[in-house]
């Protein structure tokens, strides 16, 4: 018996999500009373994968293949569940990221297990195993009982904080064969932007509505973005007027994200909205109408024309790095 | 090629949810039932794509595991323009069941691309899509933004960390669609919604399948504190709260 937590990595390196993903594992299998095996797909140093070792990973597994050259599902998926089944793992928990969604549902129906999906914090019990997950975009939590015998878990992600377990796990390497499930995905380009704080990885976001007017306007907002070394955002009608590049969209039909925190400039505060971003920890609101929606979200406000509100907080923050 | 779009029917977005039966179950009473955003464009998508006949898309149909109540949803979207549909008559209350009707149905009728959303806006699963496939055993590519068709096949967009991939997958496969995949839901014309009526509904009972997941209850979110709000003429005392008081920059 073990947890099993799918560790991704970005070509050969980890994230902060993934050490709180093993440190949500390691807590699961304490309230389980077993241990957590960590299994990354695709080259890792060892000194890297060490670093799983530091949140309570107790076994650390590399699966590399010389066929694995794209992300394909199916074939993640025939590894995942070989070393699930080699582990008798009855938890497997991946990050409810782009990759965890694509795989967790596939390896449910290979390993007929039960999914909770999205969930932010620990299982309210084990027996009946009970976890908590979000529904109706944001607007309940249900207690989700899975009754297979394996269960799947995506945590939600910066929803547990990191716990420091070292281990010492030794990493072992292991060459898995995909015969059973070949690549079936071609990859023909790929575009990538570097350097950038993706919006998803960002612990603050500072977030622009159609109350900032155009798209000439958005300079200080930029500025207080990279001097918080945050991510920028925006809602929906500014991505569909240009305004700012679309992968900014955050809401029900954008990204879902839960920073940190989330300033919201200029954004009314509209449900859809609203289902992107409430689970960030903390909300400032600026907007010129004390009435707006945002205020009931938000635990900072300030009531007032962000135009001239943004250059302030600018400064203010400059004054801080000083 | 035909293609089959994945429907589930959802409160519409603006709904205050409310529950009962000691909150074990959605409070029905006044909701305004809607085909899930992500499926509404996943439909304009392949319709789009039907438009051109290039693409050689030779019919689309819509299908959803739901009871008779969901009609309305399924009118809509052959009003919309799908050519038929499909409902499984059944309660689609666990994901891997879902799957399991939709698949069996699949495996029926054939299908040559199937769609699902990225997400139903209710259960929030990201589930059903991959499920499907994993039960067909045929690939699936998921976080979908586009579908384009080249030379006679589907080329499809996905997004990736930080960017995007142009991914090809023999036939049959399931797309997990999200953002990108159409700007906005088409709309019914007068002419869709008369000739709606018209166009067959094929019932399917469903087959013996588990259910690995209970709904035990529900509950709603913790109220947040009430806003503390700071004097615009200072602002940079948001900035020291933050700092000081909420510690997060
Ligand atoms: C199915 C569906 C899905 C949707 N999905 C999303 C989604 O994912 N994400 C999303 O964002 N929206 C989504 N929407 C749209 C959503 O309903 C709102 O229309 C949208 O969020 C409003 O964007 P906004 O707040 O920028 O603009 P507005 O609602 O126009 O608000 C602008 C705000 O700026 C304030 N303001 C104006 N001038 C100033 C100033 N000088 N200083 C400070 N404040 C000022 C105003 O008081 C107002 O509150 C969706 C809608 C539907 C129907
Ligand atoms: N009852 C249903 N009938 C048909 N398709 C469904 C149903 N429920 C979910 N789906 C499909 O699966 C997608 C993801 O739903 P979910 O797994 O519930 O988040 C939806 O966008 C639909 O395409």
């Amino acid at each position: 018996m073990s947890v099993l937590v799918y560790t991704e990595n970005w070509d050969g390196l980890f994230k902060k999500q993934s050490f709180e993903l093993v440190s949500y594992a390691s807590a699961v299998a304490g309230m389980m009373n077993t241990k957590v095996t960590a299994l990354s797909i695709g080259k890792v140093d060892a000194e890297e994968l060490g670093k799983l070792g530091n949140w309570g990973a107790e076994k650390i597994i590399n699966a590399v293949s010389d066929e694995l050259t794209v992300f394909d599902s199916q074939a993640y998926t025939g590894i995942i569940a070989d070393i699930a089944r080699a582990e008798g793992s009855k938890v497997i928990i991946f990050s409810n990221n782009i990759s965890g969604k694509a795989l967790a549902p596939r390896l449910s129906v290979r390993l007929k297990a039960g999914i909770g999906a999205g969930v932010s914090k620990l299982p309210l019990s084990i027996e009946p195993f009970t976890v908590y997950k979000r529904t109706y975009s944001g607007n309940a939590f249900a207690h989700l009982v899975i009754n297979s015998d394996v269960k799947i878990l995506t945590l939600a992600q910066n929803s547990f904080d990191l716990t420091e377990k070292p281990t010492g796990a030794v990493p072992e390497t292991i060459n898995v064969s995909i015969d059973s499930s070949p690549v079936r995905t071609v990859v023909t380009d790929r575009v990538q932007q570097t350097g950038k704080i993706l919006l998803t990885d960002a612990e603050i976001v500072v977030s622009g509505g159609r109350g900032m007017k155009s798209p000439d306007n958005w300079g200080p907002l930029v500025e207080l973005a990279s001097l918080l070394n945050a991510a920028t955002a925006c809602s929906r009608p500014v991505s569909d007027e240009g305004w700012r590049p679309h992968e900014e969209h955050t809401g029900q039909t954008g990204k879902m994200i839960a920073p940190n925190l989330y300033i919201a400039v200029g954004i009314s505060g509209a449900t859809q909205h609203l289902a992107g971003v409430s689970s960030s920890k903390y909300i400032v609101a600026i907007n010129n109408d004390k009435d707006a929606p945002i205020f009931e979200a938000a635990q900072y406000g300030i009531v007032g024309d962000a135009l001239k509100i943004l250059p302030k907080l600018v400064d203010a923050v400059k004054g801080l790095k000083k | 090629m035909k293609i089959l779009v994945c429907i589930s029917n959802v409160p519409d977005t603006t709904t205050k949810i409310k529950f009962a039966d000691g909150n074990t179950s959605i409070d029905t009473a006044g909701i305004q039932w809607v085909i899930n955003p992500w499926d509404e464009l996943s439909l304009t998508r392949a319709l789009e794509l039907k438009d051109d006949q290039a693409n050689g898309v030779k019919s689309v149909t819509v299908a959803h595991v739901g009871p008779a109540s969901s009609e309305p949803t399924i009118r809509k979207a052959l009003a919309i323009g799908a050519d038929d549909a499909i409902r499984i008559n059944a309660s689609a209350s666990d994901a891997y069941y879902t799957a399991f009707q939709l698949a069996e149905v699949i495996r029926k009728e054939g299908f040559d691309m199937i769609i699902c959303g990225i997400e139903s806006s209710d259960f929030n699963g990201s589930a059903v899509g991959g499920m499907v496939a994993e039960f067909l055993g045929i690939p699936s590519v998921s976080s979908v933004s586009g579908i384009r068709f080249e030379g006679g096949s589907p080329l499809l967009t996905r997004e990736i960390d930080g960017g995007r991939e142009t991914v090809k997958v023999t036939a049959p496969f399931v797309a997990i669609v999200q953002k990108g995949i159409a700007k906005e839901p088409r709309i019914a014309s007068m002419r869709g919604i008369m000739t709606a009526r018209t166009k067959p509904v094929k019932v399917y009972e469903p087959v013996a399948a588990d259910s690995l997941t209970t709904v035990a209850g529900f509950e709603k979110p913790a109220p947040r504190a009430a806003c503390r709000y700071i004097d615009p003429e200072n602002p940079a005392q948001l900035i020291d709260l933050l700092q000081n008081e909420a510690k997060v920059i």
